[in-house]
């Protein structure tokens, strides 16, 4: 059980470059046709959204930049809530993290 | 039980590789079997990169290279990195004892994702009576250098009426040694830890104690350390779902090339669990009467058979409903369900009088000497 009080503490700040964690691997499971995100003893299987979202989290991108380009590449626009809202969920499951 | 063909069977996810019996420590809890002595024939490394190669055709992402201790197998780093190749998630779970940091730096190149150290205490002098081997110092070295090469670090530690009024300190020490995860593993009662039980099991008010202590514990450190807690089935209402239910998750190969729906299943009789010297991991997993025996829910008895929660718990685990009750068909005792609680109850009892009486006779610990007793 994760304390409320700990998860507003962690949010998203929009200036800062996002990565993957070097804890966790994300990985394209062929036996699952799906992405999936690995750690010690455990697995998380992931929707192509959020997927895409995460490979966007490379060490190259802060939150603007992975709207605009994941806007360009499914040529959409109005996607930064959805966006914003799973990365506070990665961010509290340590999947991601900014330095 | 076996045959029915209606049973939709799902692909193994998590491959247990058992390498080796042999351990350099002697905790008298170990889920090895007791008569690990007379299984002590181990699998070529070719075998394992067989076995290895098919269980992750099938889908098996997780592997664990577990034991006895699996450093003690000069071809583990040829195994991990055989495993990277084929794109597992490998998790090496040790003593520590013995791990120097050339070996951890050797593995890491290999492609090793993770490694899970296990300690017994957070003092020395209990830490090194209950893993009968001088160990406590090098397994925090072997801690700090895990973390130090950046991998993901999980301190686990198996809890038992000897340690458990430790739980503070020890949650203090994962706290300074930086572990990311702490698996707080409260004994499951099989094989050592069946025989010792009446030594090893805490008190309700004890574990209740411990409990609180690593919830509040778990509040404050959230964003830093996860904690896994394993709970003390006997004490719960309702089984576990044991193995995530049988032959849908999990296969554990021993190191005889045994393959098993979970790491006690060779002590039920008349599984004739395969060897995989003999047959494919595709024949074993969907073919064999072993993974097929208690596959789905048509095996079972009253009251399991019409219960509502059969789908969410499985009936709980076939071992401990032979170990305690002698009918691998029945329920898992520790369901308040079961005509046959009153085992649990007596243990509880058995071993509560037993804390209480002050004489009681000394741990059985693991190693050979003491297997070849059984």
């Amino acid at each position: 059980m994760i304390s409320r009080s700990k998860e507003a503490i962690m949010s998203i700040n929009p200036d800062k470059i996002i990565q993957f964690s070097p804890l966790h691997r994300l990985q394209w499971e062929e036996a699952q046709q799906k992405d999936v995100i690995l750690y010690p003893e455990g697995m998380v299987e992931l929707n192509q959204s959020s997927a895409e979202i995460l490979k966007m989290c490379d060490g190259t991108r802060a939150l603007e930049q992975i709207v605009n380009d994941l806007e360009e590449k499914f040529s959409t626009t109005g996607l930064k809530n959805d966006i914003m809202a799973f990365l506070e969920v990665a961010l509290q499951n340590g999947w991601i993290k900014q330095d | 039980m076996a045959g029915s063909n209606k049973i939709k069977i799902t692909p193994p996810r998590w491959l247990l590789a058992e390498l080796t019996y042999k351990c350099p420590l002697q905790c008298p809890y170990c889920s090895n079997p007791l008569d690990y002595n007379q299984h002590n024939n181990e699998i070529s490394t070719e075998d394992w990169k067989r076995v290895l190669s098919e269980a992750r055709k099938m889908g098996a992402v997780q592997l664990g290279f577990s034991g006895g201790e699996p450093l003690t197998r000069p071809d583990l780093p040829e195994l991990v990195k055989h495993a990277r190749e084929l794109g597992y998630y490998s998790n090496l779970i040790t003593s520590g004892y013995g791990l120097t940091e050339e070996k951890i730096l050797q593995l890491k190149e290999a492609g090793l994702d993770h490694i899970q150290v296990s300690i017994q205490a957070s003092t020395q002098d209990l830490n090194d009576h209950i893993a009968g081997t001088e160990s406590f110092q090098s397994k925090k070295e072997v801690a700090r250098l895990v973390k130090k090469h950046g991998y993901p670090m999980v301190l686990c530690v198996v809890i038992h009426r000897e340690n458990i009024h430790q739980m503070p300190e020890i949650l203090a020490m994962a706290e300074e040694l930086g572990a990311d995860y702490v698996e707080l593993a409260n004994t499951q009662y099989y094989g050592w830890a069946h025989a010792n039980r009446d030594l090893l099991m805490p008190t309700k008010e004890q574990y209740e104690a411990a409990e609180k202590i690593a919830q509040d514990f778990k509040e404050k450190v959230a964003d830093k350390m996860k904690i896994y807690y394993v709970i003390p089935d006997f004490h719960e209402a309702r089984p576990k779902a044991c193995m995530n239910g049988w032959g849908t998750t999990f296969l554990t190969i021993a190191p005889d090339g045994m393959a098993l729906p979970c790491h006690s299943a060779r002590e039920l009789p008349g599984l004739d669990c395969p060897n995989v010297t003999e047959h494919s991991i595709s024949e074993i997993w969907n073919e064999s009467k072993a993974f097929n025996f208690f596959r789905g829910t048509d095996w079972m008895k009253e009251p399991c058979g019409s219960c509502d929660e059969k789908e969410k718990d499985f009936g709980g685990c076939r071992c401990q409903a032979y170990l305690l009750t002698g009918d691998m068909y029945a329920t898992d005792p520790v369901c308040h369900k079961s005509p046959e609680n009153t085992v649990i109850q007596e243990a509880i009892a058995s071993a509560r009088a037993s804390a209480l009486s002050g004489d009681e006779k000394p741990l059985i610990f693991r190693n050979s000497k003491n297997s070849k007793k059984y």
